[in-house]
C-alpha cells in the first residue's frame, strides 16, 4: 500500500487493512512515527518511540494497530503530561486515564501527546505554556482550541485519529476549524478518570477524526460506566457504525435568534447550504426557540471559571509539579502559582473565586446556574418538537494567530454555539460543510456544521451525520502535507 | 445589683468512621502506621483523579443520624470547603454543606442541629521550633489519614456549663460506641470536639458573640477549657469590654487560652456543590436498615436499668460502657434470684475495684465470668459466706480464677452457721473485753463496735454481722 494511501486512509479502513493482513502493524506504526516526527505544526508536546508506543500492539484489539494522538490533558502512567501548563512542567503521572486505557486496550498504540490550551482554557490554542499550534490549512492561522493540536495533527496528516476534551466548545470548534470530523458525547458517556479537570460538571472526552464512521468506532471503544467516575454512566447497547443513506422522517431545529450578528457571510453559507442538503435527503427544517441560549456564553464564564477556580487549586506546589519558591508556605504558594499558570488561567481563576466569594454566591454563581437550569429546560422543549439542533460551529473559519489574544470576549465569542449545547448536557458532533473565504478574503479555509441530539442519542447522532457526510462529499485531502516539514 | 451571666454552648463533633477504606478512595484506614503509606492518586489529589464514595462510610452515617433521632435526608449531596494548606491536597474538602445527611435530632436534653458526611485532612508535623508552624526548620505532610471518613455532629447552643459538656460529650461517646462505627478515641483522635462558647444575662434569649475552641482532646480538658473561657467572658464584660469573635485554643498544661485567628483573619470557604459526586439518595431499605439495625443505646439502658432498680449511677456506668453491661446481665442471667440493684453494686463497686487494684485488669481480660460472680453474690445473699469474707474471696478469684466455691472452702471462709457455737465466741468476747462491754451497759452503745471486732477476729470474718450483733446486744442485757 503506498504511503499516500495510508495518507489518507480512515482509522476504520486501516484497522480493516491490518486485521486482513494487507498491513502489518508495525508498518503503519512505523509510518505514523515517521510523519509524527516531522511535525511542523507544533501538534506534539510529547511523541512516542517504536517501543513505548508497541505497548498492547498486535493483542488482536478491535482497533487493532491504528495509532492515536492524546490530547495532554489525560494522564499517561509514565508519559509526561502537562495539561500544557508550566505548573505541571515535567509531570509524570503514576496512572492512566480510564479513556486511553480503553483505548489502548482496544490496540491503539499511542503515537503522542497534543498541544492544547493551557488547562484546555481557550480556542485558538495560543494559551499553550509551549507555544502556539498552527493550522495545517494555513499556519498563519490557528487550529481552535482548546484541543487544538488534536484537531491539527488529524487534519494535517500527522495522526490518523486523536482524542480531545470539550468543555465548551474544545472538541467541536477545532474539528471546524481544521476540516475534521469532532464529537462531543452525552455528559457521562465516557470517563472522566484520569483527564485533568478544567470544569468538571461540562468536561467530557470525546474523538476528532477523519470521518463520522471513525468517530463511532472511537466513542464505542471509549464509552462506559466507569466505577473511579460516578458521574459516568455510558450509552446503553454501544454503538455501532452508521450506515443511514437518507434522513427521511428526521426534523432538523434551527435557532435563528442565536444566529444573529457576528456571522461571517461564508459560514452562513455554507450553514445554508448544508441545510438544502438536509432536505434533498427528506429531513425537515424548522424554526426553533431557544430563548435563554442567548445568556450561555455569559453562565459558562461564571460556572466554569468557579469549578475551574476550585479544579486548580491543588497545583501548590507541595507535591508535584513546578515548585517555585521554598521560602515559606505562603510565597511557596503564591510564587509557584504566579510563575506556573498562565495568563488565561489566572484571569479565569480570579473570576470563579470572585464568583464564589461570600456575599456575590448567589449574585453570580446562584444565578448562572439558574440559567443554566434554563437552557437544559430550552434543549428539553427543543427536543420534543425536533430530532436535532442544527447550527454552525463557529461563527467565523479559523483566524488568525494574535488577532483574538488581547480580547478575551471576541475569543470567548467564538464559542457561542457550541457552549448552550455543553450546558445542557447533550451530545453534538461537528461535521465538515465545505470551504469559504474569510470575512475580508484569503484564501478559503473549513467550515463547520453543528448537529446536538437529545442525551444519550449518540446513535442517532451519528446516523444522521454520516447520512449527511456522504451527501456533502468533503475532501480535507489538501490540509495532509501541511503538517509536515 | 451586677448582672448575672449564663453561658451558652454549642458543640461541633467530629467523628472519624471506623470503615475499611477511606471515604473516596480504597486506601485502608489505619493508625500509627509509617507515614504515606496508605495513599493513592485520589487521596494525593493527583491530577485528573475523581472521588468516589464509601458505601459503608454512608450506612455508618445514617445509623448515627439514627441514633441520634435525626431526620434522615431523603437526598443528600456533597460541597467543596476551599482552603489552601499542606494537609489539604485537592485545596478543598469535601463535605456536606448546603443538604447534610441527617438534620433536627436530639440526644439527651440537647438537640442537634444537623450532622453531615465529610473527609478528614491529613496530618502536618512540623519539624523543630516547638511543633508549630511558625520558627520550624521544616514542615513534613502525612496523607495516611488524609481521606478519613468523618461524620460531623452540630449541636443546637443548648449547654450551659462544662461540666454539663463533659457528661453529655460522654454520653455521645457512649451512644457511637454502641453502634460499632467509630473507636471514639479522642486521644487518637477519632473523636475531636469543638465548642462554641458564649455569655449572655440570664434570662435574656439573644445570644452573645460566641469563640471558638477547637480540637480538645478530652472531655475533662474541654470542661477546663469552658470554664476557663467562660471565667475570660465574664471578666471582659464585668470589665466593661466586648468578647472578640476569635478562635482559641486551650493549653491543658497551664490552663491558658491562645488565640489562634480573629474574624478579619476568617476563611472565605468558597462553597460550591461538588460536581464531581451525584447526590446521596438513601434508599427506602437503607433507612429501614440504619433504624432497625440500632442497639439499645445507653440512654434507653441506663433508664430501663434504673426501671428494675438499679441506682442512677450504676445504671450510667454500666450504660456507658457495652462489655461492663453484658457482664452485669450475664450476672442476671446466671442466678435469677439476685436483685439487679445488688448484682450491678457488686459488678460496678467490688468488682471493678478489685480489676483496677490488681494491675488494672480489663473486663475482657478478667479470669472471673459472670457466672462466677453470681455465685459468690449467691453464697453472700444465702449468708453462706459473710460480706467481708465475699471480698477476701472475690480477691482470690481475680488473682487465680479459682471458682468461689472452692475458695471458701480451701480458706475455711464459710460462715457459722451453729447459732450455739457462734454464742459461745460472743460469751468469750464480752469476756476478754470487759471495758468496751461496760461502757456498753452503761448507755455508750458505740462501744459495740469493739465488741463486734473481737468476734470477727476470732471468727476470721466467718460471722454474720447481723447475728452477732443479735447475740451481743443479748448477754450484754439490751
Amino acid at each position: 500500500m503506498a504511503d499516500i494511501e495510508l495518507l489518507a486512509a480512515s482509522g476504520a479502513e486501516t484497522a480493516a487493512k491490518i486485521k486482513s493482513g494487507e498491513l502489518s502493524a508495525d508498518e503503519v506504526l512505523a509510518f505514523w512515527l515517521d510523519r509524527a516526527g516531522r511535525d511542523r505544526l507544533n501538534g506534539y508536546l510529547w511523541q512516542a518511540d517504536r517501543d513505548s508506543a508497541r505497548q498492547g500492539l498486535g493483542e488482536g484489539g478491535p482497533l487493532d494497530g491504528v495509532p492515536l494522538a492524546i490530547k495532554d490533558i489525560f494522564c499517561t502512567e509514565g508519559v509526561p503530561t502537562t495539561a500544557a501548563s508550566r505548573i505541571l512542567g515535567g509531570y509524570v503521572p503514576p496512572y492512566t486515564a480510564t479513556s486511553v486505557r480503553k483505548a489502548m486496550a482496544a490496540g491503539m498504540p499511542m503515537l503522542g501527546k497534543t498541544n492544547m490550551d493551557e488547562f484546555a482554557m481557550g480556542s485558538s490554542n495560543e494559551n499553550s505554556a509551549f507555544g502556539a499550534c498552527l493550522n495545517p490549512w494555513d499556519t498563519e492561522r490557528v487550529p481552535g482550541g482548546s484541543s487544538g493540536g488534536s484537531a491539527a495533527v488529524v487534519a494535517g496528516g500527522l495522526a490518523p485519529w486523536s482524542l480531545g476534551t470539550d468543555t465548551g466548545g474544545s472538541i467541536r470548534q477545532p474539528a471546524g476549524f481544521c476540516g475534521i470530523v469532532g464529537l462531543k458525547p452525552t455528559y457521562g458517556a465516557i470517563s472522566r478518570f484520569g483527564m485533568i479537570a478544567f470544569a468538571s460538571s461540562l468536561d467530557q472526552c470525546g474523538p476528532l477524526t477523519r470521518n463520522v464512521t471513525d468517530a463511532a468506532l472511537l466513542l464505542n471503544v471509549l464509552q462506559g460506566r466507569d466505577e473511579m467516575d460516578s458521574t459516568s454512566v455510558g450509552i446503553e447497547g454501544g454503538i455501532k457504525a452508521p450506515d443511514a443513506e437518507r434522513l427521511d422522517g428526521m426534523t432538523f431545529g434551527v435557532p435563528r435568534a442565536l444566529m444573529g450578528e457576528g456571522i461571517e457571510a461564508g459560514v452562513l453559507a455554507r450553514f445554508e447550504d448544508t441545510l438544502i442538503r438536509i432536505a434533498e435527503l427528506g429531513g425537515e427544517i424548522v424554526d426553533i426557540e431557544l430563548p435563554h441560549a442567548g445568556h450561555a456564553i455569559s453562565a459558562y464564564y461564571v460556572l466554569a471559571p468557579a469549578e475551574a477556580s476550585t479544579n486548580l487549586s491543588r497545583y501548590d506546589g507541595v507535591r508535584y509539579g513546578l515548585r517555585a519558591s521554598n521560602e515559606d508556605l505562603l510565597s511557596m504558594y503564591e510564587v509557584t502559582r504566579e510563575d506556573g499558570f498562565g495568563p488565561e488561567v489566572k484571569r479565569r481563576i480570579m473570576l470563579g473565586t470572585y464568583a464564589l466569594s461570600s456575599g456575590y454566591y448567589d449574585a453570580y454563581y446562584g444565578r448562572a446556574q439558574r440559567v443554566r437550569t434554563r437552557i437544559v429546560e430550552d434543549f428539553e422543549k427543543a427536543f420534543g418538537e425536533v430530532d436535532f439542533v442544527v447550527t454552525p460551529t463557529s461563527p467565523t473559519v479559523a483566524f488568525k494567530l494574535g488577532e483574538k489574544t488581547s480580547d478575551p470576549w471576541t475569543m470567548y465569542l467564538s464559542d457561542v454555539f457550541t457552549v448552550p449545547i455543553s450546558l445542557a448536557g447533550v451530545p453534538a458532533i461537528s461535521i465538515p460543510a465545505g470551504l469559504a473565504e474569510p470575512d475580508g478574503g484569503g484564501s478559503e479555509l473549513p467550515v463547520g456544521f453543528q448537529i446536538a441530539a437529545p442525551a444519550f442519542a449518540e446513535q442517532k447522532l451519528l446516523e444522521a451525520s454520516y447520512a449527511l457526510e456522504q451527501a456533502i462529499g468533503f475532501d480535507g485531502s489538501a490540509a495532509l502535507e501541511g503538517g509536515v516539514s | 445589683m451586677s448582672t448575672e451571666y449564663e453561658a451558652v454552648i454549642g458543640l461541633e463533633i467530629h467523628v472519624q468512621l471506623s470503615t475499611r477504606t477511606k471515604m473516596f478512595c480504597g486506601c485502608e484506614l489505619s493508625f500509627g502506621d509509617d507515614p504515606n503509606v496508605h495513599t493513592c492518586p485520589v487521596c494525593l489529589a493527583l491530577p485528573g483523579v475523581l472521588p468516589v464514595p464509601n458505601a459503608q462510610a454512608i450506612e455508618y452515617a445514617l445509623q448515627i443520624g439514627a441514633a441520634l433521632g435525626c431526620e434522615l435526608s431523603p437526598v443528600s449531596t456533597f460541597d467543596r470547603k476551599n482552603y489552601f494548606y499542606p494537609d489539604n491536597p485537592k485545596a478543598y474538602q469535601i463535605t456536606q454543606a448546603a443538604r447534610p445527611f441527617a438534620v433536627n435530632g436530639r440526644l439527651g436534653e440537647v438537640r442537634i442541629h444537623h450532622a453531615h458526611l465529610e473527609e478528614d485532612a491529613a496530618k502536618t508535623i512540623h519539624t523543630g521550633g516547638g511543633g508549630r508552624i511558625k520558627g520550624s526548620d521544616a514542615s513534613e505532610v502525612d496523607f495516611n489519614r488524609g481521606g478519613t471518613p468523618l461524620v460531623e455532629i452540630v449541636t443546637e447552643p443548648d449547654l450551659r456549663s462544662g461540666a454539663q459538656v463533659r457528661e453529655w460529650g460522654q454520653l455521645l461517646r457512649a451512644t457511637i460506641k454502641q453502634l460499632g462505627v467509630s473507636d471514639v478515641n479522642m486521644e487518637e483522635g477519632s473523636l475531636r470536639c469543638d465548642a462554641n462558647v458564649s455569655i449572655r444575662p440570664v434570662g435574656s434569649t439573644e445570644f452573645g458573640t460566641k469563640t471558638e475552641m477547637k480540637n480538645m482532646n478530652s472531655f475533662r480538658f474541654i470542661e477546663r477549657g469552658i470554664e476557663a473561657e467562660v471565667a475570660r467572658q465574664k471578666e471582659v464584660v464585668a470589665s466593661g469590654g466586648q468578647v472578640v469573635q476569635e478562635t482559641l485554643h486551650f493549653d491543658p498544661a497551664t490552663g491558658e487560652l491562645h488565640s489562634l485567628r480573629s474574624k478579619e483573619e476568617a476563611h472565605d470557604y468558597r462553597y460550591l456543590p461538588e460536581p464531581d459526586l451525584v447526590p446521596v439518595v438513601p434508599t427506602p431499605a437503607m433507612l429501614e436498615e440504619a433504624a432497625s439495625s440500632l442497639p439499645e443505646l445507653p440512654a434507653a439502658r441506663a433508664a430501663r436499668y434504673e426501671g428494675i432498680g438499679v441506682s442512677e449511677q450504676a445504671a450510667l456506668l454500666l450504660s456507658f460502657e457495652l462489655e461492663w453491661a453484658g457482664y452485669f446481665e450475664g450476672v442476671l442471667a446466671a442466678d435469677q434470684s439476685i436483685e439487679p440493684r445488688v448484682a450491678a453494686n457488686w459488678v460496678t463497686g467490688e468488682f471493678a475495684a478489685e480489676l483496677r487494684k490488681q494491675d488494672d485488669q480489663a473486663l475482657a481480660d478478667s479470669k472471673v465470668g459472670p457466672e462466677s460472680l453470681a455465685t459468690l453474690i449467691g453464697l453472700v445473699q444465702a449468708k453462706k459466706i459473710s460480706h467481708g469474707a465475699g471480698k477476701t474471696v472475690l480477691e482470690e478469684m481475680v488473682a487465680s480464677g479459682t471458682d468461689p466455691v472452692t475458695v471458701v472452702a480451701e480458706k475455711g471462709l464459710e460462715q457459722i452457721a451453729d447459732s450455739g457455737e457462734l454464742e459461745k465466741i460472743v460469751i468469750q468476747a464480752i469476756e476478754d473485753n470487759p471495758k468496751p462491754a461496760e461502757q456498753v451497759r452503761e448507755g455508750n452503745e458505740k462501744a459495740i463496735g469493739a465488741l463486734v471486732g473481737a468476734v470477727m477476729k476470732a471468727t476470721q470474718g466467718r460471722a454474720d454481722g447481723g447475728e452477732v450483733n443479735r447475740l451481743l446486744r443479748q448477754h450484754l442485757g439490751l
